[in-house]
């Protein structure tokens, strides 16, 4: 049907049209851009990872096994630190997301290619500026940087590291703003709001709350940054300041950061089980909706991060009812992924096993969070391991399978190479299970009571610490292997067709991988997202019909 | 490894809620992961059952709002359940016994009415109620009694409050459960709950200069409070309260707030007050001479003195005041 990518298709495409590094490092290509910020990130994800290791290693022995209660606190900071703003945050959206939102527009490129490549410069330095910091010093105020802790009562480098989580701010203003630009503007003919690809929805969705949110915190931490230097009391009772305005102004920001994280995932996760169950999404648009709605109700929850904070009583009640109607949305998803599959025809390829893994674990961090929005049993479980395990569900779980679905399930369309399946497919399995048995044993430590940031701690809870360590260790297996094996096809993986998978989709339209400028015919749309009937029998000659949404 | 002990009534109710909370998320995990087997079993390529198209898009408007507002209602009753649970488990009975607990990196300094004082230990009376209040001398720490399900952020210069009726005798540990620096996992106690015999032993054994309220008189006179605040009823220039309110009474009744609100002078009124008048009084500026701030001159464990020496001076009104947030002065 579609040509595969042959030599030829090879040498035309994005990949080799010019090797240069310098064509490499002023790249305005989407595509190219893409891959930059795919090093970049896994790059802090291996570093965040080496950290979380290292407290599991740590954890094993109640009075703490390898790192002093310094390096420990530490060692969670930059653990925090760089896998919230250095990975998750940018994951999706700046690999994938980039890479697809011009090819699933039917566009040669973004809206304003310049700055989506001073984005990644801004990323970068970012992350230069947080390394250093974190490396040269340290800090230890976990990643919550709560005050008067971070302000008055540290030894460690607290603006550098600020000072690159600002910057890594702007870096994700600019990559919201040209999504957002780029969807209303450079839909091709024919594509309407309710013919894209839900994937887009939930960038759409992710890039609102990148450019509305992430100020917020620029200006959180610019007043932390003043408290702390010139000590000019904003956050500190010391100083005639006030600690709670510091952690409502920093949830504002950081509960629709996790929106911001998870969106992503789920847009997706409506990609990969449309097209291994070869069916349209369920309820369309009622997926396409949740979207919005998660986006605009997680604005109004982040004083459930402080039940028992000191606020007041009827606050607490006001956030805790809200938190319950943020769930519901991402319950409608769950339900209609759940009826997407039925009457499908379901392949179990490795992109579907992690985007199964995301729905199963999604739906225990979901259901975990229900726990904690509920008022009396937050007041318990707060604070403690059980919080851990629930956002874990949630970030790791969810968020890193769907990274890897999309890794996997686009790979083809990036690199022109097939992954090995096997191999994808023992991945796929080793990271559910790796992952349940590092995180379940921390839910019954929370109930226990053993709270979070401990260097140390009671010998009771010994068992199930060691349970998790040694879960750790098979999680690490599986993201080292598909390191490998993505090496791997690059050199020796099978040669993709231009659509593997029999998606429907414009990616999928154009070779693998695509040429430079995308499409070598503009495309146009006459069908609704996810048609395989058109798909698998194709018209003649398809005609524009007008949009008529 | 023991599983957890339910110490007190509000403990025991804490944990039904987790038990339906964890029955509602096993009835609906075992949905998802069952209709995702069947459907992998029953729709795996090769064994295709063909639907037509139509009948799914007529169909789906009806699963939609069906699971939507079933969803919503399941919901919206445990957001009531746990609701009522924290409101409730947020009220202080009256006649609690107050105890204040002072955090600072990296211990907890704890004082009893009658003058005895502990480090990273407490020992209350069983089937008795009893009051912490919390305060913190540099960051926030957060004070946590897994076996009594209930916790609460301790903030600098600021009083908390969390109230529990210990059930069971026994030693239960107590944790700083909100990262206060390196040696945050050092910053753990044990709760110790005693038959009301053995603490009233308890309480004789343990030395302690004078009491709480009796120390409290020797700092409101040397600190000069007692130079414009009237604290004697029957003294000579007893009814003078020209320079300052009159210290008698005053615990427990309404005054008014920094913006014409009424507010009730409980512990973390007198706290604040005594800190930074201003902000929490709207009667400050009626008198002539502003009060100086005690900010930096008194610690903690002072202001907890002068707090219980101030309480004495209102008999009648001891019992059942004192919870340091009513809603309104909680927020910030």
């Amino acid at each position: 049907m579609a040509p595969t990518s042959d030599p030829q298709t090879m040498q035309r495409s994005y990949l080799w049209q010019d090797g240069t590094l310098r064509s490499w490092l002023l790249t305005t290509d989407h595509k190219r851009i893409a891959l930059l910020y795919m090093a970049s990130i896994t790059a802090f994800f291996v570093l965040g990872s080496l950290g979380a290791a290292l407290i599991r290693l740590h954890l094993i022995s109640p009075t703490g096994a390898i790192l002093s209660d310094e390096t420990y606190s530490r060692m969670f900071t930059m653990h925090g630190i760089v896998m919230v703003w250095l990975f998750l945050v940018p994951s999706i959206p700046v690999t994938l997301g980039n890479f697809l939102v011009p090819l699933m527009l039917g566009a040669p490129d973004l809206a304003f290619p310049r700055l989506n490549l001073i984005s990644w410069y801004l990323f970068v330095m970012a992350g230069a500026l947080v390394v250093y910091g974190l490396f040269r010093g340290g800090l230890e105020t976990g990643w919550t940087f709560y005050t008067p802790l971070s302000t008055d009562y540290t030894q460690g480098r607290v603006l550098p590291v600020v000072a690159g989580v600002f910057l890594s701010g702007f870096s994700s203003i600019a990559t919201g703003v040209n999504f957002i630009i780029s969807i209303h503007q450079l839909r091709a003919p024919g594509l309407t709001w309710y013919r894209l690809p839900l994937m887009l929805w939930a960038l759409y969705a992710t890039s609102v709350i990148f450019v509305l949110a992430t100020p917020v915190l620029s200006i959180t931490l610019v007043l932390l940054a003043f408290e702390h230097v010139f000590h000019v009391g904003v956050f500190d009772p010391a100083l005639g300041g006030d600690p709670l305005l510091f952690q409502h102004l920093f949830w504002f920001y950081s509960h629709p950061a996790v929106y911001i994280m998870i969106l992503p995932g789920m847009g997706v996760v409506s990609e990969v089980v449309s097209t291994f169950c070869h069916k349209p999404v369920f309820g369309y648009r009622f997926v396409a909706w949740s979207s919005i709605s998660i986006a605009a109700i997680g604005f109004l929850v982040w004083g459930h991060h402080m039940f028992v904070a000191g606020t007041s009583l009827y606050a607490a009640v006001v956030f805790s009812m809200l938190s319950f109607l943020v769930s519901v949305p991402s319950a409608i998803k769950v339900f209609n992924w759940l009826g997407t599959m039925h009457g499908g025809a379901i392949r179990l390829d490795a992109p579907m096993l992690y985007a199964l893994g995301f729905i199963g674990l999604f739906t225990v961090g979901g259901l975990t969070g229900l726990f904690l929005a509920s008022l009396a049993s937050d007041v318990h479980l707060t604070q403690t391991y059980f919080v851990v395990a629930h956002f874990h569900y949630i970030m790791v779980g969810g968020m890193v399978s769907a990274y890897f679905a999309g890794l996997h399930y686009w790979w083809p369309k990036i690199t022109g190479r097939m992954y090995p399946e096997m191999w994808g497919r023992t991945a796929a399995a080793l990271l559910f299970f790796g992952f349940n048995l590092t995180f379940f044993p921390q839910f019954l430590l929370g109930y226990e009571g053993m709270p979070r940031r401990y260097a140390t701690y009671p010998a009771q809870f010994q068992v199930l610490n060691v349970l998790s360590s040694a879960g750790a260790s098979i999680l690490a297996l599986a993201y080292i292997l598909p390191l490998i094996y993505f090496i791997w096809s690059l050199f020796r993986g099978a040669r993709a067709t231009a659509n593997p998978w029999q998606a429907t989709g414009l990616e999928w339209r154009t070779s693998s991988p695509p040429p430079t400028e995308n499409f070598i015919e503009p495309p146009v749309v006459t069908h609704d997202a996810y048609d395989y009937a058109a798909l698998d029998h194709p018209a003649p000659a398809p005609q524009a019909e007008p949009p008529h949404v | 490894m023991t599983w957890l002990p339910a110490a007190s009534v509000h403990a025991g109710q804490v944990d039904i809620l987790l038990g339906g909370l964890l029955l509602i998320s096993l009835a609906v995990l075992g949905l998802v992961f069952g209709l995702m087997l069947l459907n992998i079993i029953r729709f795996r390529v090769g064994s295709r059952v063909p639907v037509s198209a139509e009948t799914v898009a007529h169909k789906s408007w009806r699963f939609e709002i069906a699971w939507t507002s079933v969803t919503l209602a399941v919901f919206f009753a445990l957001f009531l359940w746990a609701a009522r649970l924290y409101v409730v488990g947020f009220q202080p009975p009256s006649g609690a016994i107050q105890i204040y607990v002072t955090g600072k990196q990296w211990m907890w300094k704890v004082q009893y009415p009658g003058g005895q004082r502990e480090i990273n230990a407490l020992h209350v009376p069983l089937g008795r109620p009893v009051q912490l209040l919390l305060t913190s001398e540099d960051v926030i720490h957060d004070f946590s009694i897994p076996a009594l399900r209930i916790k609460h952020d301790v903030l600098p210069r600021r009083y908390q409050s969390l109230w529990f009726t210990a059930t069971q005798v026994g030693a239960f540990r107590f944790y700083c459960t909100q990262f206060c620096g390196i040696g945050h996992s050092r910053m753990t106690g044990t709760l110790i709950v005693l038959t009301p015999t053995d603490y009233a032993n308890w309480l004789g054994q343990t030395p302690a200069s004078g009491s709480l309220a009796t120390r409290g008189e020797a700092l409101f006179i040397h600190n000069g409070c007692s130079g414009c605040h009237v604290s004697q009823p029957y003294s000579p220039g007893a009814d003078d309260t020209s320079r300052a309110p009159s210290m008698v009474g005053l615990y427990g009744s309404q005054t008014m707030g920094p913006d014409g609100q009424r507010v009730k002078v409980d512990n973390a009124f007198l706290h604040d007050a005594i800190l930074h008048t201003a902000t929490v009084s709207g009667q400050a500026a009626a008198y002539a001479t502003q009060m100086p701030s005690y900010r930096g001159v008194l610690a903690e464990e002072d202001l907890a003195a002068l707090i219980a020496y101030i309480q004495t001076l209102s008999p009648s009104r001891l019992s059942g005041v004192g919870m340091s947030a009513s809603p309104e002065r909680k927020g910030n």
